[in-house]
């Protein structure tokens, strides 16, 4: 009951409206507009712009889930490739598990890695990964179990800023060693891959990628509203004064660590979802999805929308993967300047992202109009940069 | 005048005697040495093999080659004459008398019957051989020698080898002789002898040796000793034992040297970043990047003495490319931090973003300029090579140089911090940035300079990484995640912290890596790093108290 | 959460042999502040010497000294924020404060303000308060806290004392620095503790808001145990308390205002030989 009238009181009515439309735009426009229009129509949404909206959408919610943690707690997490692929990881493992005796060698058990490896039984870490309401449990527990344990220790020791971004990124990169490993059990270098089919369907098949790309819209839909809930909350509001005076939260009497903590294994579930939704759109998951590189540019996607605020890491998340697809079709040499390059003028010139500065374009424009005498909040900004 | 002519006959008799006795010697010699050789050509291989050890028993080493050229395939019958030739080519042969060396100009095979050799020949020849060099001035000959007499299956040659071994002075030399004369006894019948070859070979505790003694101290498939006497089995056993604890310290030392070796790279690596990280305390994610154009400074000035300096000079080129490096890679980190960096100070994360922006910028660059594929970089002369510092412990000479400059680039920056009047308003700036402005000192011109020194420092280590490793616009990426990992392990500010750091976890790492190969070992140190943060969560010499907090 | 150890007895096995100049009741029964013997050292220098000092119940106290004599430290051991090296913290003559960390004592009902005011700038004035509302701390608590119109009351309350009722939606980064001091005096009311340690509070008002601050000390004190750390002597002399001179770590002397100022020790702390 709470939490409905809470998330009623979330937003304001016309916030409600933008939300709904856009749900129901991507939702249920976009596969109509796929399915029904021939190919040849202005308005036809190809299947492929489908998948990759699909693989936008499921990038909007690790773009999200960073926010969750950096932009509200102040924790710059560089590990957040780590969630997303152990995620991605459960879910490759329900897939391979899928496949049944239409690997290359026809193992009813093993995947065709463990065959060619010359391995006899499958590790117990694969065990139940056959069962889809098992898998999809794990989606959520291994990256939350990470964080957990992760957290604690990095927490509770007090490491924070630069620190707690160094330790991230280091356990991202242990695990990308480790996951390289054909010892591991995770198909080493090439990962895992060739999925048939998912819950019985086809995974290759237009429909099964239409009824993905919705489920990854719903999904950002609920994680959006969860995330909302949770930053508008009290414990948001603990979460952004642990940002700007971290130790004044303690004398207030709240545990910083527990705060964190909690923020934290959030964020590293939706991540695990947003990975777990990915793989089957994509069709493999394999190590290099825990380069650090990679972990970095989902900062930079938060960056880019306007940290701190939900719907800016959505909206950096589109943008710059929408950039990237143009430019590794049009001008792939010129992709890793213009993303250096958005590293560097957002921090410099864009520290609020695209939606703190429409914001400030908005607010300029409103005093232009009418020169307000009390334009505080404006005040406020003005005041940090 | 009768006198006179009496001594001058006299005289003359005494020349004409020693003449006189002197060629009928050599004749004599000249016989059994002609002799021999002939036998080479008996038809049967008893004969053949009496005359191969006749030869070497001779001692004249004009039969090497022909002996050689026998185990070879190379000693023919001429057909013509019958003469016993040596012959070189294939098609088109070059004969050589055998038994006088002269040259008799060129045959094919149809003029020529082959003497043919078995192994067992070929043993002979090896052992007569062996016999002939072990007198040979040359040591590397007569280290080969005493290696190939082990096959020599004539009773006298223990105390041929004996013999060497008491004349002879090159330690290399006598360790192979004690080994071939140890070999040789153990397989003798007589226990005495055995014994003694064990006591022989006391002092040396070498892997052969310890392959040569195990068997003594086996048993057979039926339960009986490999060796019946017990006395020779315990001074078997006290051997083996003995070897084991030297081998055991051997690779001890070496995995300490190549611990400290990689320590030294690490070191390297990080120094810069414990000027820029450690004192700037800005987070440079492009320090690898630094790295790695000083790494590609030393192609290009390595590829301008190939093209421009005489090749005796090239050997410089490395010398060259110290102060290039430095001033490529010291030039773009002024350029970053009067560009971009400066700007952010004091907001930590997002210098990390932006820095990581630069790195990315930069290795695309160095992709666009020079391509994405490797690049080579050969060491000049004086780094290649390695010395034997114990048996079995071989360290090369780049790895020395390596830790050796290390160590040179922390002493030159602790003296340059310590004494030098930049080092000191360097030291002023971080303690108390408006005190030391109050005070005249031009703090971003100081701030610009210490991430230029950083960042010059970090160019130098690529020269030295160039020499370890590949270059490739991807070098940096390869480091920036263990420098890091070495400041916040070995203490932020500190550099005795980095030193400690990157010794420790190179020694570290390697003796991980033999129980854990090398990945899982870099993972085990990560892991053990996030743990000892819980402990120290500022390293291992870390500033305390108030002055920490600020 | 409130851990409450049994009373300690070392004060009676162990009578303090250091001879401090000043030593006051050395006994913690009734007292709602007890530190006894406490060091503290930061590689080798002794921020904290062998200091004891006891707050009663209901009691303001004034603390002064020279720079480096301790103050600070003091409060960091208080709250939890430092961990002395030896020597007992025991608040309400029953909890050992060094076993706990700062949460867990500002949870008992000790509030800290901090020298240089630290608000939560990105915060509203309002909500600066509602975090410190006296209520349950838990995540989970606070993930689904719900504000009632009585904790609203509470706040406007709160909001009118310090004079900030009509600013209450500007974010507190905006207010100026006097206010913030006052925001964060709001916040310790907030968390009606018993004890409140405010660290120079009156630094960098200007008189009139100093006389304010003054009186709205004195006002609230009348509920709790207060105790202030100032350099301002006027400011001091307002309050009207007894008042405790630190210095080198231990306490030098005590008495009312008027004692301390005479005392020569004092004096030639200040003024030096």
């Amino acid at each position: 009951m709470l939490l409905m009238s809470r998330l009623a009181s979330l937003e304001s009515r016309r916030g409600w409206q933008v939300f709904l439309i856009l749900l129901v735009l991507t939702i249920v426009l976009v596969p109509v507009l796929n399915l029904t229009l021939p190919p040849e129509s202005p308005f036809h949404v190809p299947t492929y712009m489908l998948s990759l909206l699909g693989k936008y959408l499921c990038f909007a919610l690790l773009a999200l889930s960073l926010d969750l943690i950096w932009g509200y707690a102040g924790a710059l997490s560089l590990g957040h490739g780590a969630f997303f692929a152990l995620g991605g990881y459960c879910m490759g493992m329900y897939l391979m598990r899928q496949i049944g005796t239409r690997g290359v060698y026809g193992n009813p058990d093993l995947p065709d890695f463990m065959v060619f490896l010359n391995w006899t039984e499958l590790p117990w870490y694969w065990w139940g990964f056959d069962q889809f309401w098992f898998a999809a449990l794990m989606v959520m527990a291994v990256p939350a179990l990470l964080a957990y344990v992760l957290g604690w220790l990095a927490f509770r020791s007090r490491i924070t800023g630069v620190y707690f971004s160094i330790i991230t990124q280091a356990m991202v990169f242990a695990l990308m060693l480790a996951f390289f490993r054909n010892e591991m059990g995770f198909g080493g270098n090439n990962g895992l891959t060739d999925f048939k089919e998912i819950l019985g369907f086809n995974i290759q098949a237009q429909g099964t990628r239409i009824g993905l790309y919705v489920a990854s819209a719903v999904v950002l839909a609920l994680g959006y509203l969860i995330s909302r809930f949770i930053v508008t909350s009290k414990l948001g509001r603990v979460l952004m004064a642990i940002r700007d005076a971290e130790s004044r939260v303690r004398f207030l009497g709240y545990s910083v660590t527990n705060a964190k903590l909690f923020v934290f294994t959030v964020s590293a579930i939706l991540a695990g979802i947003a990975g777990a939704l990915y793989v089957p759109q994509v069709g493999i998951i394999n190590p290099s999805e825990m380069s650090p590189g990679n972990s970095i540019e989902i900062a930079v996607w938060v960056a880019v929308g306007g940290r701190g605020t939900l719907f800016g890491a959505i909206i950096g998340a589109f943008t710059v993967n929408g950039a990237k697809s143009f430019f590794t079709g049009a001008a792939p040499e010129f992709w890793l300047f213009f993303l250096g390059a958005l590293f560097i003028v957002c921090t410099l010139f864009l520290p609020q992202g695209i939606v703190g500065f429409a914001a400030q374009m908005r607010a300029r424009i409103a005093r232009k109009a009418t020169p307000a005498p009390e334009e505080v909040g404006n005040a406020a900004s003005k005041h940090r940069a | 005048m009768a006198t006179f002519m009496a001594a001058f006959m006299i005289a003359g008799l005494v020349v004409c005697g020693i003449t006189l006795g002197a060629f009928a010697a050599s004749t004599a010699r000249a016989d059994a040495y002609t002799d021999a050789i002939a036998g080479l050509a008996s038809p049967g291989f008893a004969e053949k093999a009496a005359a191969i050890e006749a030869l070497g028993r001779l001692g004249d080493s004009r039969a090497i080659p022909v002996l050689e050229a026998m185990a070879d395939n190379q000693l023919y019958t001429r057909k013509a004459d019958g003469r016993l030739v040596t012959g070189s080519g294939g098609r088109d042969i070059t004969l050589t008398d055998a038994a006088t060396g002269e040259a008799l100009g060129p045959a094919t095979s149809r003029d020529l019957t082959r003497i043919n050799a078995n192994n067992a020949i070929r043993t002979a020849v090896g052992a007569a051989v062996g016999r002939l060099q072990i007198g040979d001035p040359d040591p590397a000959k007569r280290l080969a020698a005493a290696e190939t007499m082990v096959r020599s299956e004539s009773p006298d040659t223990v105390p041929l080898l004996r013999d060497a071994l008491a004349r002879e002075q090159v330690e290399d030399v006598r360790a192979a002789l004690t080994l071939t004369l140890a070999k040789l006894s153990l397989s003798s019948a007589d226990p005495g002898e055995r014994l003694t070859a064990i006591k022989d070979l006391s002092s040396r505790l070498t892997p052969e040796v310890r392959a040569l003694v195990t068997p003594l101290t086996l048993t057979k498939p039926d339960g009986t000793f490999a060796e019946p006497d017990p006395q020779i089995r315990a001074a078997a056993t006290e051997l083996l034992g003995r070897i084991d604890t030297r081998l055991m310290l051997t690779e001890l030392a070496l995995n300490l040297f190549q611990g400290i070796s990689l320590g030294s790279v690490l070191l390297l690596a990080a120094i810069g970043l414990a000027i820029t990280f450690g004192v700037m305390g800005v987070i440079n994610m492009a320090h690898g990047e630094m790295i790695m154009l000083g790494a590609y400074t030393t192609v290009v000035v390595q590829q301008a003495f190939r093209e421009y300096i005489p090749a005796e000079f090239f050997g410089l080129y490395l010398i060259i490319s110290i102060p290039a490096a430095f001033l490529v890679a010291g030039a773009v980190g002024v350029a970053m931090e009067r560009g971009i960096i400066r700007f952010l100070y004091g907001r930590p994360l997002e210098t990390l973003l932006a820095t990581w922006g630069i790195s990315l910028m930069l290795q695309q660059l160095v992709r666009a300029i020079f391509g994405a594929p490797n690049k080579e970089v050969s060491n000049p002369g004086w780094m290649t090579g390695a010395v034997e510092a114990m048996p079995g412990m071989v360290l090369t000479y780049n790895r020395i140089a390596i830790i050796v400059f290390a160590i040179m680039v922390l002493a030159g920056l602790a003296a340059l911090l310590r004494y030098t009047p930049f080092g000191l308003q360097m030291r002023a700036v971080t303690q108390n940035r408006s005190m030391a402005s109050a005070m005249g000192i031009r703090t971003g011109w100081v701030d610009a300079m210490t991430f230029g020194l950083g960042s010059g420092i970090a160019g130098v280590a690529g020269v030295a990484l160039s020499q370890v490793g590949n270059v490739s616009p991807n070098l940096g990426q390869g480091y920036i995640v263990d420098s890091f990992m070495v400041v916040v392990f070995g203490g932020v500010g500190s550099l005795w912290g980095v030193l400690a750091g990157a010794m420790t976890l190179g020694i570290f790492n390697k003796f991980l890596e033999p129980y854990a190969g090398a990945m899982l070992g870099k993972i085990l140190i990560l892991v053990f790093i996030i743990l000892f943060i819980q402990k120290r969560p500022r390293g291992l010499f870390a500033l305390k108290g108030r002055a920490a907090e600020a | 959460m409130l851990r409450a150890s049994t009373a300690p007895d070392t004060a009676e096995l162990e009578p303090p042999v250091q001879a401090t100049p000043i030593r006051t009741a050395r006994q913690p029964a009734g007292s709602i502040l007890y530190l006894d013997g406490v060091s503290v050292s930061f590689d080798g220098f002794k921020a904290l010497n062998n200091l004891s000092l006891v707050i009663n119940k209901g009691e303001m106290r004034t603390i002064i000294g020279p720079n480096g004599a301790g103050k600070t430290t003091m409060m960091d051991v208080i709250t939890g924020k430092t961990k002395p090296d030896k020597g007992d913290v025991l608040f309400n003559a029953e909890v050992d404060l060094t076993k706990l960390d700062e949460a867990k004592i500002a949870n008992l009902g000790i509030g800290r303000k901090f020298q240089k005011p630290t608000v939560f700038e990105h915060l509203t004035v309002f909500e600066n308060l509602e975090l410190a509302l006296k209520t349950e701390r838990g995540t989970f608590a606070t993930l689904f806290f719900h504000l009632t119109g009585q904790q609203a009351k509470r706040i406007d309350e709160i909001l009118g004392v310090i004079g900030l009722g009509d600013r209450r939606k500007e974010k507190a980064g905006a207010l100026s620095h006097g206010q913030k001091q006052w925001l964060e005096i709001g916040m310790l009311l907030m968390q009606e503790g018993q004890l409140l340690l405010l660290d120079e509070p009156v630094a960098g008002m200007t008189d009139f808001e100093t006389e304010t601050t003054a009186s709205l000390l004195l006002e609230i004190a009348r509920d709790r145990s207060i105790v202030v750390v100032e350099h301002d002597m006027e400011f001091v002399r307002a309050l009207g308390a007894k008042v405790t001179v630190l210095h080198e770590g231990s306490v030098l002397a005590e008495g009312s205002i008027d004692t301390v100022q005479a005392d020569h020790r004092v004096i030639e702390v200040y003024l030096g030989r």
